[in-house]
């Protein structure tokens, strides 16, 4: 099979996916003129060209398609339609029949960030050119031009220099003012003034026919600016819309069974205590609800940490956001979905959100600092040379000019250049970083507390061996559970190539049966294949083989260890993070697993307000903590701590609570995050010290009346340059991380592609 | 200083030029897909309509 065609088995064992929805679908599309319709789905597939030619043709074929557009850097494919010629779903059925998954973005999520970035870059060029410009006339004029020359040279810098900076300069001047009515300084308070000071210092000038104007300290001041803010939004931009691809949109409806006994999908917003609903196998409980009627296997690992899927039936409480496995179950909503399980753990990360909003970045920490400094210092030198010198037209030239010459540019950059290099880097090792402070923040960080299921493990029961009967069986075995959607039966039908079994009927939480040449074959649970008698010495969970009510072989299953934990739970350790294991799941396998990671300090059967618990008392004693984790369970601590990341198959509400969430199905995202911002955070130190150093030579000079605008000049942009280089540093170095790779376990779990 | 008069105005007028284009190209979305545009050479849909079909199925086979 060619490189282009992963995951269709997945897309079509998606049983009440959105994407097959038409009202859906429908809704989530936009209007345009003409009455078509226009849809953005994500395509995590797509790579190369043959991808880009595959869907676009595959779309374009359809009658109801205008126009099919795929986009590679965001792996999206809008589509315009004609919603009388066909019905939305058709569209995505087109992908999935060429072998490409197609998601739904939540069209709430999905805001305009685009007109941003594009008017960043339009105020990035007007800048550039008026920059360019203004500087070939300066250079003129300090090599020696005539004053006739250099005055006219003087007002046409005027005319390209005004207009660009009124242009250009407005999302400093927007941002300055917002800091100010809100009676708090931020870093474009001091530039701004620098800018729109050194114009009419110039202007002023320029009428009197003087010999300095700062026309091109001011312009390329805001050029330099400009692309260090523009690439930071770029950056932040990319990693959000792939973000964005992951937030797939969840069915909001649930099937209600009216008291008349018809059924109809009702949104789940709608949902009363004492509604009955109907939840067929493979979704998801909408609503916190107990089981009226039907078996079933019911699947915790999001919603507890609990790895092994638990047998329900009737009288049963379900959890909102539990997996229904096996059977159809009837069930009766105890709970609105307004208070259901899943609305508490979003009323407890509101709760938690307070402790990082308290962080101050450390830009806006320097300039709390750096700005009243400067202009203490600009007016200190306004006082001393209209008092001592008893000139104040020099007085006013010489306090602009230290309001230039100590406008921070190399400290406005120092710190969005030195995350934008580090988010890239992250980018590139499949980590997305949502935000720049929290970068600074895992820089603090002391402890590291992991959850177990689907981040220390897989969250997926692996067989582990045959515990009993012949080996051969296991084809057999295979052919069954190939016909069953539980974890237990894909782990043992992943190692099998054959054919499924046919004429195989599935017992909702007991197990597969299946005739074959008048044997009767059964697959599961230890009762169901009459075997309750027998004892065996393995490990993790057995189930069981039968041929005619006689039990013939036993296979055992366990929730593997990550390959890599163990490692990189010991580089963490030796670079001196405690570590913390925090899981909701039973006793017995959270020691298991933190005996086999070396991690001493473990916590087993933590509720959601435990885990949060937790992380208080962490922080009350001082520690910043990273929660590492991708339950529904630990999304209010995933809230609650210093920085936090999941992985890219966590629930949809724990990935929207991580600062960083890594794509790439290894734990050796966490050390190697660490590691960089660690390096970063020393790249800004470094960067902060480099302006520093700078002021130091240049202010005395502008205090003294010594700065021409080609000494300003100079100086502004080697700072600016000097700090972008050391930021470059981040690039290189850091080589991969000692983890040893291990041989993997004979098994194939593959990557499992989020849900 | 004569030849300065004119001589800057068409600097400024080409560079000028340059900006405008840059801003034209900007909007008209040339810079949204700037991965995809560089695998986009190397499929030829110069190729008339009714060979389109042919051209489909020689991808997939890929």
């Amino acid at each position: 099979m060619s490189c282009c065609a992963p995951g269709a088995e997945t897309a079509a064992e998606l049983v009440t996916a959105p994407e097959a929805d038409d009202e859906t679908l429908f809704a989530a599309s936009k209007e345009l003129k003409d009455g078509t319709r226009q849809i953005d789905l994500a395509l995590p597939d797509i790579h190369c060209a043959a991808c880009i030619n595959t869907v676009e043709g595959a779309l374009n074929k359809l009658d109801m398609v205008e126009n099919a557009r795929v986009n590679l850097s965001t792996k999206r494919v809008r589509i315009a339609y004609r919603p009388g010629a066909g019905r939305p779903s058709a569209l995505t059925a087109a992908i999935t029949a060429k072998g490409y998954r197609s998601f739904l973005l939540d069209p709430a999520a999905d805001q305009a960030g685009d007109r941003t970035l594009t008017s960043l870059t339009r105020a990035l060029a007007v800048a550039g050119f008026a920059a360019g410009n203004i500087m070939l006339f300066s250079v003129s004029i300090w090599s020696g031009a005539d004053a006739v020359t250099r005055d006219l040279f003087h007002w046409i810098s005027a005319l390209i220099a005004i207009p660009a900076v009124a242009y250009a300069g407005q999302p400093f001047f927007t941002s300055a003012w917002r800091a100010l009515k809100h009676g708090a300084l931020n870093m474009d308070v001091p530039i701004s003034l620098a800018v729109i000071l050194a114009l009419l210092l110039s202007l002023f000038e320029t009428i009197n026919g003087g010999a300095h104007a700062y026309f091109d300290a001011a312009v390329s001041l805001l050029f330099f600016l400009l692309i260090g803010r523009t690439l930071d939004y770029m950056m932040r931009e990319k990693a959000r819309g792939a973000v964005r691809n992951l937030a797939r949109l969840a069915p909001r409806t649930a099937l209600r069974v009216f008291e008349d006994g018809h059924r109809e999908q009702v949104p789940v917003d709608d949902i009363a205590q004492g509604m009955q609903l109907e939840i067929a196998a493979g979704e998801r409980v909408p609503v916190d609800a107990t089981i009226i009627s039907g078996v079933s296997d019911a699947d915790l690992s999001l919603v507890t940490g609990e790895s092994v899927p638990e047998r329900v039936g009737p009288g049963a409480a379900l959890l909102a956001g539990t997996t229904n496995l096996s059977g159809t179950l009837s069930v009766s909503a105890t709970k609105p979905a307004a208070d259901s399980f899943l609305a508490r753990m979003i009323a407890l990360m509101e709760a938690a959100e307070g402790s990082k909003a308290g962080y101050k970045r450390i830009a806006d920490r320097a300039a709390a600092i750096y700005a009243p400094a400067v202009h203490l210092l600009a007016l200190a030198t306004f006082l001393g040379w209209g008092f001592i010198g008893g000139n104040w037209h020099t007085a006013t030239l010489n306090a602009i000019a230290v309001l230039i010459i100590t406008c921070p540019c190399a400290l406005a950059l120092a710190v969005p250049i030195v995350h934008v290099v580090a988010s890239g880097r992250l980018f590139e090792r499949g980590i997305m970083l949502k935000d720049g402070a929290a970068l600074e923040r895992l820089a603090e960080i002391t402890r590291i507390a992991f959850d177990k299921t689907g981040t220390l493990t897989r969250g997926k029961p692996v067989m582990t061996g045959q515990a009993f009967g012949d080996p051969a069986l296991f084809d057999q075995a295979a052919a069954l559970a190939a016909t069953s959607r539980h974890p237990f039966s894909k782990a043992l039908s992943a190692r099998y190539a054959g054919l499924a079994a046919t004429d195989a009927t599935e017992v909702p939480g007991m197990g597969v049966e299946a005739k074959d040449n008048g044997h009767v074959w059964r697959l599961g649970r230890a009762a169901f294949c009459s075997a309750e008698t027998q004892k065996l010495d393995a490990e993790g969970s057995i189930v069981w083989l039968s041929r005619n009510g006689e039990p013939v072989a036993a296979f055992s299953f366990t929730d593997q260890v990550r390959p890599e934990a163990p490692a990189v739970i010991n580089t963490l350790k030796a670079r001196g993070f405690a570590v913390s294991l925090l899981s909701g799941d039973r006793a017995g396998p959270v020691k298991a697993l933190a005996r086999n990671t070396g991690i001493a300090d473990a916590r087993a059967g933590l509720t959601p307000e435990d885990k949060l618990e937790t992380l208080t008392t962490f922080t009350t004693e001082g520690e910043k903590v990273v929660m590492v984790g991708d339950g529904l369970n630990d999304a209010p601590a995933l809230m609650a701590a210093h920085v936090s990341m999941a992985p890219s198959s966590a629930a949809d509400i724990g990935r929207n609570a991580a600062d960083f969430i890594y794509t790439r199905d290894s734990l050796e995202a966490v050390p190697f995050a660490l590691d960089l911002a660690r390096r970063a955070a020393r790249a800004v130190k470094q960067n902060f010290g480099l302006a520093i150093a700078y002021n130091c030579v240049a202010v005395p000079l502008a205090v003294s009346g010594h700065v021409t605008p080609l000494v300003a000049a100079l100086a502004m942009s080697s700072s600016s340059v000097l700090v972008t280089l050391n930021a470059l540093r981040l690039r290189f170095g850091g080589a991969p991380l000692p983890v040893p790779t291990q041989p993997s376990a004979p098994e194939t779990a593959r990557p499992v592609p989020a849900e | 200083m004569s030849a300065v008069i004119f001589l800057i105005p068409i600097a400024l007028f080409l560079g000028g030029l340059g900006l405008v284009a840059f801003l034209w190209s900007l909007k008209s979305g040339q810079y949204e897909d700037l991965e995809g545009a560089a695998h986009r050479i190397l499929t030829d849909d110069e190729t008339p309509e009714e060979e389109d079909d042919d051209h489909d199925t020689e991808t997939e086979r890929n």
